[in-house]
């Protein structure tokens, strides 16, 4: 029994392992942004975290009305 | 001063007619040869924007404002051509997919935003592409896991043959198959000077109401969507266009943006004509409702919808497996055998298989998927769009093929009306009554 739970979770372990080494090396890879960051990317990229931080309150918003039967 | 004539120009001037004729008509035929081996991802990618949720939309606009709003159709090809051919440079020049160069520009933040966005927004749209395949299919009763088994075997068939061009032929061949619907509206007896009259003048058929503006937003969000952006450069690149084809992709883009129009058009004027007043909820119904009054334009549709379903899944399900595999690095190839990307092709079929089971499942919530997808492609639209025209200004990547500044004025333009518009959209799908 404990060797067969040792075969399921070995081989998932060493695939998920391998996956998050993957995305580290990815992050690794990405960190310093290529392009250059002049004043009208970085107000653009602005402009979009605080477009995306709205639309994600909407939908929490959203949700806690659907939850609250409101 | 006179200016010195080219060698071929003096030659040519020196030719009899019929020398003449020949070497234009021989440069004419290799000018086809060359646009034939470089069309493809334009085309395919544009007639696939006329997806199962396009061709409910259109038929619904149709049935709602007659042909009150073909107009607007006719500004949108433009901006879709004008979005779509910034992929071509894109690709062409950096032979990268937008999700790599996503990465590449902005970082893992955004890059992670971009990926898990466009996953999740592809494999909902997927979802939708099955729900329309399977509605249409069981109007000629033929249940919907029969639909959903042979379509996902013919899909797999597709992209296992190993060849990107053979893939390209055979999605071509369905995009012939989307013109069903111009023959579809000429049988249909539309009155043409009532298109040019009500239909080609800009005008909103009973005043700007909320629900005129809820369904400009709609074909909106139709006719511009996020995978279009990733699946065009993706396949640009994996065809291995280089910058000397840009001239050919540019045009490539246009003839399909040209057909999508033409095509949605024609569904307007179809459901137009026959069903106005209709209350329309989707395809499959529009079809239902046509074949109490035309049997044979009502089957047109269905199988017509049947096709814009399965055009849309086999471009959005690989838009899915190329982002994949250039942020991942495995190899992400048409080309390439199942030996040489395994994960390209595991990540293809996974989405293929659980889209099609949730369609399957009985009391699946289909509608709050359909409405859900308008949303979560709400968040990635606007990212796509200014990370394109951002990468598109990188002097350093982009050299010679970088925006001019009055590309950065329409299409900033463009983008920022398409941003206001689609977010209204997504809020409106969020909160029905906010506009009412």
């Amino acid at each position: 029994m404990r060797t067969e739970k040792r075969l399921v979770k070995g081989p998932l372990r060493t695939f998920l392992g391998k996956r998050f080494v993957r995305i580290r090396e990815i992050n690794e890879k990405y960190k310093a942004p290529h392009v250059k960051m002049t004043p009208a990317v970085k107000f653009a990229l602005f402009c979009l975290r605080f477009y995306l931080l709205l639309l994600v309150g909407l939908l929490f918003f959203k949700f806690y009305t659907l939850v609250a039967g409101k | 001063m006179r200016r010195e004539l080219s060698a071929p120009v003096r030659i040519k001037r020196r030719m009899g007619f019929l020398p003449r004729f020949y070497y234009s008509w021989r440069r004419t035929v290799k000018w086809l040869v060359l646009f034939g081996a470089v069309s493809g991802p334009g085309i395919i990618v544009m007639l696939a924007d006329n997806d199962a949720g396009g061709i409910t939309t259109y038929a619904a606009t149709g049935a709602h404002f007659g042909y009150g709003l073909l107009w607007f159709l006719v500004l949108l090809g433009p901006i879709a051509y004008y979005i779509q051919e910034m992929t071509v440079r894109l690709g062409a020049v950096t032979k990268r997919g937008h999700a790599e160069a996503i990465f590449d520009a902005f970082g893992p933040f955004w890059g992670w935003f971009s990926l898990v966005d466009l996953i999740l927004v592809d494999w909902l749209t997927l979802v939708t592409e099955f729900i329309g395949m399977t509605a249409a299919l069981s109007i000629f009763h033929v249940p919907p896991i029969v639909t959903v088994v042979v379509v996902s075997i013919v899909m797999l068939a597709m992209v296992l043959q190993g060849r990107y061009w053979t893939w390209e032929k055979i999605a071509f061949l369905f995009c012939v198959l989307n013109v069903i619907y111009i023959p579809g509206a000429i049988l249909a007896r539309p009155s043409v000077s009532d298109i040019v009259r009500t239909g080609l003048i800009p005008n909103f058929p009973g005043g700007f109401t909320n629900e005129v503006f809820f369904f400009l937003m709609a074909n909106i969000g139709t006719t511009i969507a996020p995978w279009m952006i990733f699946f065009q450069q993706s396949a640009v690149v994996d065809k291995g266009i280089q910058e000397k084809d840009i001239p050919f992709g540019k045009l490539d883009t246009a003839i399909g943006a040209t057909f999508t129009v033409l095509i949605a058009a024609f569904v307007i004027i179809m459901t137009g004509t026959l069903l106005r007043g209709v209350s329309i909820d989707s395809a499959a119904h529009a079809a239902t409702a046509l074949m109490g009054v035309n049997k044979s334009l009502g089957t047109l549709l269905a199988i017509g919808l049947f096709n814009a379903g399965f055009l849309g899944a086999i471009c959005i399900s690989l838009a899915s497996s190329w982002a994949f595999g250039e942020v991942f690095g495995w190899a992400h190839s048409l080309n390439n055998r199942i030996r040489e990307a395994p994960w390209f092709y595991v990540s293809y079929v996974v989405a293929l298989a659980t889209a099609g089971t949730v369609v399957l499942i009985p009391g699946a919530p289909l509608v709050m998927i359909t409405l859900f997808v308008q949303v979560v492609a709400v968040t990635l639209l606007p990212a796509a769009l200014v990370f394109l025209i951002l990468l598109l200004n990188d002097a350093e990547r982009m050299g010679k093929y970088k925006n001019t500044v009055a590309q950065n004025v329409i299409s900033v333009l463009v983008v920022a009306c398409i941003v206001v518009l689609s977010t209204l959209y997504g809020i409106s799908t969020l909160f029905p009554g906010l506009f009412k």
